[in-house]
């Protein structure tokens, strides 16, 4: 008897584990803000060292670390609130437009008309919903009555509670829930049509249901808006961000696509942060 | 990873994963021991345990699955954490067939017993002897935290396979021999599949190791030497 054995090609295929992940990460857009070698100076106190990344337009960036690494005062830096204070300076450059956000000559007035923020408490004015509103708008623009109320319903529209409040724009906006409430700040924000809009933990003082409709319109934002988030909460930021930063003692110590950061972060000042080891 | 969670019932949540995880990996090892042994010697009271233990692993598989879905829901673990408890899930599913395979052989050398032996048995002890020994090193990878031991493991899975290629063609040769040997030797044929299988179920517990250590992965492409799916057998004249 004779018996032959006959190979072909071998087979291929064998099934990679969390590879797919490293593959399928979210492609970040061009950049809305490049931020490059930024410091920030509370009098002497040096609070960020360094600061390099940029923040990708019409996408979402979460800034997260433990309280006083940086995060809220970069988003300070980046609206140039930081200018209301004496003693608190900033170099490098954050450009935005060819315009550097922390120059000396920046026109203050455009640049906040350009980046809109969000607060952690809602801060409605003791006024109506279409004051609030109209309020913003009137700082920067000349409505007719009609463009006004066309841009108001535009705004609220936007902020996903147009329908909650259309019957009652006379009524004073502070009737209104919380979630309501920081929901009429964000209206308030796009209102002025700005390009970039931070958020300062913007649902810290909200309700679970509220905060999910925050971040729900947060996502429809990023389709027209590019949006900044400083945020405590770890899962927030994966639920929103495409791109993170991770901030620590004024560094910036890893920035990444999310699904990278919460998977497989490369630092371990990182890793142990977002695990829950210290913080 | 050196530092403890702020949480300390979370460290020994993983802990208790991880012991849970060992323990069904110390089973499955013993099932391929056992179910060799009662293989080799014919020992049809030992095989008939191996197929009444698979119900253990069985369970440990959905305890596992369970307690991985518990810390999913309750700790909403991220990065290294979130990389064990997946791989610790995903290993589970790899030792519950491992657990199937072993009983499967048991199952089969009953019948085997009952026929005239034909050829040798090494081939079959030498392949269960690495896969176990693979087996085994995985396991220790995972309790140690090991990505180098793991790479090696599922580097080491090769000569598995050229084993198997040798059984392959000897056992087709026995039954163009004697039809007589047929049954017999289409049993053995399964069982060494199942021993080839049992080494490539090794490989992908070594895969999630690795990827749990260290956030990425081994390349696509594994060294492989399983040749017999091409195997051609022509009749004497042809």
């Amino acid at each position: 008897m004779s018996s032959t054995t006959e190979t072909g090609t071998t087979e291929t295929g064998n099934q990679s584990f969390g590879g797919v992940q490293a593959r399928s990460e979210v492609a970040l857009n061009p950049p809305r803000i490049a931020i490059k070698n930024l410091d920030f100076f509370y009098g002497d106190n040096r609070a960020l060292k360094s600061i390099d990344f940029n923040i990708p337009e019409r996408q979402v960036t979460g800034m997260i670390g433990p309280s006083g690494c940086g995060k809220s005062t970069l988003l300070r830096v980046l609206n140039r609130m930081y200018s209301l204070y004496p003693g608190q300076r900033a170099t490098g450059e954050a450009m935005i437009d060819g315009m550097n956000i922390v120059g000396h000559d920046t026109d203050l007035n455009a640049l906040r008309a350009k980046i809109g923020m969000v607060f952690q408490k809602p801060t409605p004015f003791p006024m109506t919903i279409y004051e609030n509103i109209a309020f913003g708008i009137r700082l920067h623009e000349k409505l007719s009555r009609a463009q006004m109320d066309e841009r108001i319903e535009w705004a609220l529209s936007r902020a996903a509670i147009w329908d909650e409040v259309k019957d009652r724009l006379d009524a004073s906006a502070l009737g209104l829930s919380g979630g309501q409430q920081q929901r009429l700040c964000i209206a308030r924000t796009i209102a002025v049509r700005p390009e970039v809009i931070l958020f300062d933990e913007p649902t810290s003082a909200l309700d679970p249901i509220s905060t999910l409709k925050i971040e729900e319109l947060i996502d429809e934002l990023k389709r027209d808006f590019t949006i900044v988030i400083v945020t405590h909460n770890m899962q927030q930021a994966a639920r929103c961000a495409d791109q993170v930063a991770f901030f620590y003692l004024g560094e910036l110590i890893e920035v990444a696509p999310a699904a990278q950061m919460f998977t497989a972060p490369k630092h371990a000042k990182t890793q142990e942060y977002i695990t829950g080891r210290f913080g | 990873m050196p530092t403890e969670h702020i949480v300390r019932s979370y460290d020994e949540d993983l802990r208790k994963l991880r012991d849970m995880t060992a323990r069904m990996g110390g089973l499955a090892e013993r099932q391929v021991a056992d179910a060799t042994r009662a293989l080799v010697r014919r020992d049809t009271e030992l095989a008939a345990e191996v197929v009444q233990r698979d119900v253990q692993i069985d369970a440990l598989e959905r305890e596992i699955e369970a307690f991985c879905v518990k810390l999913l829901a309750l700790r909403q673990p991220m990065a290294a954490d979130l990389r064990v408890i997946i791989a610790a899930m995903k290993a589970s599913n790899d030792l519950e067939r491992i657990g199937d395979y072993a009983a499967n052989g048991a199952k089969r050398s009953i019948v085997l017993a009952s026929q005239t032996s034909i050829g040798s048995l090494n081939g079959f002890e030498r392949m269960a002897h690495l896969v176990q020994e693979n087996l085994k090193a995985a396991m220790d990878a995972l309790v140690n935290n090991d990505a180098e031991a793991a790479r090696r493991v599922w580097e080491a899975d090769e000569p598995v396979d050229a084993i198997y290629n040798g059984i392959f063609r000897e056992l087709l040769t026995f039954m163009m021999e004697d039809p007589r040997n047929i049954t017999a030797a289409t049993h053995m044929l399964f069982i060494a599949k199942n021993l080839e299988r049992i080494g490539d179920h090794t490989t992908n517990i070594a895969e999630r190791i690795y990827y749990a250590v260290r956030g990425d992965s081994l390349p696509d492409e594994r060294p492989k030497a399983d040749q017999s799916a091409f195997a051609v057998v022509r009749p004497a004249g042809e």
